[in-house]
C-alpha cells in the first residue's frame, strides 16, 4: 500500500494515505480531550491558594529548617521495625509467590482450564488492592503493630512478585526443558533441573527489587498504624514539630539510599 | 508380527499432523536394525526433526506407532513412557545444555530417569553414575571442565557434554538433532566422527538428522532421505546420485556435494550388511587424510 505508482516513477511512504488520517484523527481527539479537561480543572481550581503556594513552601521548609538532629535518638527503632516489616513481607510474599508463579505461567501450569485462572486472580486481586489499604483493613483485623505491616507488605508483594517470576518462566528457553525431558526425567525433575535454573537470576532480581520498593512502603504504613517510621511521622505533623519531620523525611533517604544500593549489589552478584 | 528380530526400532506409518492442520509425516515406515547408524536428510520443514521428537514422543504422533525393542511407545503411560525415554539419548541442534548448570550437572542428567526425586534435588547422585560421568567425560575429553558452568564452553564443547548426557542414559538408540548445525566445518567433523565412533563402541543405533548431505555420507551407513514427510529415498549414502538429490530436495546443480563413487568401493548391498563399520581404511571417506582435504576444499 506504502508504494505509489508503476515502474521507476514508484515511491514509496512509510504509510498510506488511509493510516496518516487515522494517526492525524487520533492527534485531533487527543489534544481535544486535554483542552477539556484543562478547562474544567482550572474551573475547579481555587487559584487563590495555588499562587499562594510558593509562599507557604518556602514558610514550611523555614519551620523545618534545621531538622531536630537530637530525635535521630529515638528513630533508630522506628526504623528498625520499617526495615523489618519489608524484609519479612518481601520473605512471606516470596515463599507463596513461588507457587503461585508456577501455576499461573502457561508452560508450567498443572491446568490450564483450572488452576491458572485461580493463580491469576490471585495475582490481580493482591495487585490490585495497595499496601495502605491492606494495611487499613489489617489493622481493624489483627490489631496495630508491626505484624500488621508485615502481613499487609507481603499480601501487596504477592501479585508483583508473582507476575514477574511468572512472565520470567514463560520467557525460558523450552529446548533445555526438551532435553531434560528426553533423559526420562519427571515433572518435578525437569523443574528442577531445566526451568529452575533459568530463572534463578530472575527470581533475585525480582526479590531485592520488590525488597527496595518494600522499603518504601512500609514507611508510610505507620500513618494508619501497622508499625514503622510512619507512627512518627504521622505524630509529628499532627504536633506541627517540622523539626522532627525533617528529621524523619532525612533518615528515610537514608534508608532508601542503603536499600539501592544493596540491591544494585545483589543483583550484580546474582547474575 | 512374530519375526524373529524386527529391528530395534519400528515405524510403521507414523503420522503427524499439528493442530495448525499442517501434515508434518504422512505415514513413515521405518526400520533401524540394532547399532545402525542412520541419516536421515532433507529439506527444511521435511519433518526430520518431528519424526525423531515422535520416536521419544516429546511431540505426540497422531498416527501410526513405533516400537523400541518390541514395545509400543505410542501407546504407554506417562511412567511406562518415561522409562522407554531412558533408552533413548537425545543430542540437539543449539546443544540444549542447561546453560547455568555445571558440566557435572549436565552429564549426570542424564541420569534423571534412574534416580529418585530427592536424590537428584541434593544432587547426591549414585557414586557409580558418578565414576561413569568422570569417564564419558574424559572420553569426550572435557574432563578438566567438569566443573565450568555449560555457558562457559565453546559450541564444540558444549555439544560433546551433550553427547556425554545422552550416553550415560546408557540407551540403545541415539536421537540426534542437527547436531552440527550450529558448528563450524571443522568441528562439525570431529563431532560426528566421535558420534560415529561411540556408536560402534557401545553397538548403538542412531538416528541422525542432518542438513550436510556430505557429512552423512562419511559417517553413516544408511541414508534416508525425507521429502514433505514422505520417505523419497532409502539407501547406502553411495546412491546419492545427482537425481536422488534432485528428488529430495528439488532441482539444483549437485556435482559438487556428490562425492566421486570408487569403483573398487561398495556395491549397494556391502554397505547395508556392513553394520559394524569399524574398518575405516576400506572407506575412503572415513579416513582422516580425507578428511582433511575436504576441509581445506572447504
Amino acid at each position: 500500500m506504502p508504494v505509489v505508482g508503476t515502474g521507476l516513477a514508484r515511491e514509496w511512504r512509510r504509510r498510506s494515505v488511509q493510516a496518516r488520517l487515522v494517526i492525524w484523527l487520533g492527534w485531533l481527539v487527543g489534544v481535544a480531550i486535554f483542552a477539556w479537561c484543562w478547562r474544567e480543572m482550572s474551573g475547579k481550581t481555587i487559584w487563590m491558594f495555588v499562587l499562594d503556594g510558593p509562599e507557604q513552601a518556602a514558610d514550611l521548609l523555614e519551620r523545618m529548617v534545621p531538622p531536630r538532629w537530637s530525635y535521630m535518638d529515638s528513630l533508630w527503632r522506628p526504623l528498625w521495625d520499617t526495615m523489618n516489616i519489608a524484609t519479612l513481607g518481601t520473605l512471606m510474599a516470596l515463599i507463596i509467590a513461588v507457587p503461585v508463579a508456577f501455576c499461573a505461567a502457561s508452560n508450567t501450569t498443572p491446568s490450564r482450564l483450572l488452576v491458572r485462572p485461580l493463580a491469576l486472580f490471585v495475582i490481580v486481586s493482591s495487585r490490585s488492592i495497595n499496601s495502605l489499604i491492606w494495611a487499613l483493613m489489617l489493622v481493624a483485623i489483627i490489631g496495630p503493630g508491626v505484624f500488621a505491616g508485615v502481613i499487609a507488605i507481603g499480601l501487596r508483594s504477592v501479585g508483583f512478585c508473582a507476575k514477574l517470576l511468572y512472565e520470567a518462566i514463560e520467557e525460558i528457553d523450552e529446548s533445555q526443558v526438551e532435553a531434560v525431558t528426553a533423559t526420562g526425567a519427571g515433572r518435578v525433575q525437569v523443574l528442577d533441573y531445566a526451568i529452575v535454573p533459568q530463572i534463578m537470576p530472575a527470581l533475585a532480581g525480582i526479590a531485592v527489587f520488590r525488597w527496595d520498593i518494600n522499603i518504601r512502603e512500609s514507611t508510610v504504613l505507620g500513618l494508619v498504624g501497622a508499625g514503622g517510621i510512619g507512627i512518627q511521622l504521622d505524630a509529628s505533623i499532627a504536633n506541627l514539630a517540622w523539626t522532627q519531620v525533617s528529621m524523619i523525611l532525612l533518615a528515610i533517604l537514608a534508608t532508601v539510599l542503603v536499600s539501592e544500593w544493596v540491591s544494585a549489589k545483589v543483583r550484580h552478584a546474582m547474575i | 508380527m512374530l519375526v524373529s528380530d524386527p529391528g530395534l526400532l519400528v515405524l510403521e506409518g507414523l503420522t503427524k499432523r499439528y493442530r495448525t492442520g499442517d501434515l508434518a509425516l504422512k505415514g513413515v515406515s521405518l526400520t533401524v536394525p540394532r547399532g545402525q547408524v542412520m541419516a536421515l536428510i532433507g529439506p527444511s520443514g521435511a519433518g526430520k526433526s518431528t519424526l525423531i521428537r515422535c520416536v521419544n514422543r516429546l511431540v505426540e504422533p497422531t498416527g501410526g506407532s513405533v516400537r523400541l525393542d518390541g514395545v509400543d511407545i505410542t501407546g504407554l503411560g506417562a511412567g511406562a513412557l518415561r522409562r522407554a525415554r531412558r533408552r533413548m539419548g537425545m543430542i540437539f541442534q543449539e546443544y540444549a545444555l542447561v546453560e547455568r548448570l555445571t558440566v557435572m550437572e549436565n552429564v549426570l542428567s542424564g541420569r534423571l530417569g534412574y534416580v529418585s526425586f530427592w536424590r537428584s534435588f541434593l544432587r547426591r547422585f549414585p557414586q557409580s553414575d558418578v565414576t561413569e560421568a568422570f569417564r564419558l567425560l574424559e572420553r569426550v575429553g572435557l574432563d578438566h571442565m567438569v566443573d565450568k558452568r555449560a555457558d562457559e564452553l565453546s559450541g564444540g564443547q558444549r555439544q560433546r557434554v551433550g553427547i556425554a548426557r545422552a550416553l550415560i542414559q546408557n540407551p540403545q538408540l541415539l536421537l540426534v538433532d542437527e547436531p552440527t548445525a550450529s558448528l563450524d566445518p571443522k568441528t562439525s567433523r570431529q563431532i560426528m566422527r566421535l558420534v560415529k565412533e561411540l556408536c560402534v563402541e557401545r553397538g548403538l543405533a542412531a538416528i541422525i538428522n542432518i542438513h550436510d548431505v556430505l557429512l552423512a555420507q562419511m559417517f553413516a551407513e544408511r541414508v534416508v532421505g525425507l521429502r514433505l514427510g514422505e520417505v523419497v529415498y532409502d539407501g547406502t549414502p553411495d546412491g546419492l546420485t545427482g537425481d536422488v538429490l534432485t528428488e529430495i530436495y528439488g532441482e539444483e546443480d549437485w556435482s559438487a556435494t556428490i562425492r566421486p563413487v570408487d569403483e573398487e568401493g561398495d556395491a549397494q548391498g556391502q554397505a547395508e550388511a556392513d553394520i559394524e563399520v569399524g574398518e575405516h581404511p576400506h572407506h575412503r571417506r572415513s579416513g582422516p587424510t580425507r578428511d582433511e582435504d575436504v576441509v581445506s576444499g572447504l
